[in-house]
């Protein structure tokens, strides 16, 4: 088990919370709640380990196309990072609607 | 009907095992009702699986809803099956015993409320074991005391099934609703072949597995009291008619007519799962 942390810059402000997903085999639950500060964190709690530099990569991807300022906890029980880029467009999708 | 509106039939049906723990909650409670209690932003983790190095989830996989069944309160505890197996550790089995001892409060000062239990779990969680197994302890003393006041409804849909002390807690409640791709057992068909042999019971034969212990059999022996469709509706007006409709007493008080089934059974040759049917068959007491 792992944990990483992440923060990007943001421009929007968030104000609602959302919760998808599931640490269920190959999946994972991500809580997307309003940021304490202007950034955007992630904090990511992985049952793989050694993972990072992809981690890194599919936050970059999401961050690219997302610029609110939300604090993230990602709960993952070994999703691929498909996965991991669904449930993140499924939590920003839910906070668009 | 012809074959195609039957499977357009059952293809456009809302599935109730695909929903996950929260949505089936949010199902079974009048439309717009629902409303979560001691929800995964309350962060109410397992502190023992990272311990282990097992990642937690936020609501340690049980979804607590309050909200109304038929206009009249209800209390809804709802198992996420894809999390540990659905298992019961210290937080989750505190969130299912909470909620029915809260609900009895509420009986108990004259406010009742409908308690409907969603089942999908492998039992207690071993990683957490004694605190798990004495939650369930809680749960089962729960549901005896409140079914004095009030149905206690459970459903086991599948995939996961119903399992170890939570097939217990299952048996106590006053009304047991199923679908065909639910399993009830005290252990599971893995359980049975690693403790007693594949001669036993080849837990990688689905057909044999849930021709023991699926949701039809266990119908059709009277150890369930319906079985359902796989279909969100249909589970969720099984469950309104529990409450709507006197069932019989609760099967775990008719003691002496379980023995005296099983007194009908020779342990050396025990029946095949049809032959059960005939001997015990779903019209037969209790």
């Amino acid at each position: 088990m792992e944990r990483l942390t992440f923060t990007y810059p943001a421009r929007e402000a968030v104000v609602q919370r959302v919760h998808v997903g599931v640490v269920g085999s190959g999946d994972l639950e991500v809580l997307l709640e309003p940021s304490a500060d202007s950034d955007a964190h992630v904090a990511v709690t992985t049952s793989v380990d050694g993972f990072g530099t992809v981690w890194q990569h599919v936050l970059d991807r999401f961050f690219s196309r997302f610029d609110g300022a939300a604090a993230i906890e990602i709960n993952d029980f070994g999703a691929t990072p498909g996965v991991v880029l669904l449930r993140l467009e499924q939590a920003a999708e839910a906070l668009r609607n | 009907m012809s074959s195609t509106t039957v499977r357009e039939g059952f293809l456009a049906r809302p599935s109730f095992i695909e929903l996950n723990a929260r949505e089936r909650a949010r199902a079974v409670l009048d439309t717009g009702t629902f409303r979560e209690l001691a929800g995964p932003f309350d962060r109410l983790k397992s502190p023992w699986l990272p311990l282990q190095g097992v990642v937690a989830q936020a609501d340690d996989g049980v979804v607590i809803a309050r909200g109304s069944i038929d206009g009249e309160s209800a209390v809804v505890a709802s198992i996420e099956g894809a999390y540990q197996g659905g298992s019961v550790g210290e937080v989750s089995g505190a969130k299912l015993a909470g909620a029915l001892e809260l609900g009895l409060r509420d009986c108990q000062l004259g406010r009742l409320i409908r308690p409907v239990l969603l089942l999908e779990t492998g039992g207690v969680r071993l990683q957490e074991a004694n605190l798990g197994l004495a939650a369930i302890a809680e749960v089962h003393a729960a549901i005896v005391a409140l079914r004095r006041h009030v149905p206690v409804v459970a459903v086991v849909a599948g995939m996961v099934g119903c399992f170890g002390g939570m097939s217990l807690a299952a048996a106590l409640c006053s009304r047991l609703i199923v679908t065909r791709q639910a399993r009830l057992g005290m252990n599971g068909p893995e359980v049975i072949e690693q403790e007693a042999g594949l001669a036993e019971l080849d837990a990688a034969d689905r057909a044999l597995v849930w021709s023991v212990m699926g949701g039809e059999q266990r119908h059709a022996t009277g150890l369930a009291d319906a079985l359902v469709e796989d279909d969100a509706e249909v589970i969720a007006a099984e469950v309104r008619r529990a409450f709507a409709e006197a069932g019989p007493p609760p099967r775990s008080e008719q003691v002496g007519a379980l023995i005296a089934r099983l007194a009908g059974i020779d342990g050396e040759r025990p029946p095949e799962p049809a032959a059960l049917r005939t001997l015990w068959g779903s019209g037969a007491e209790p």
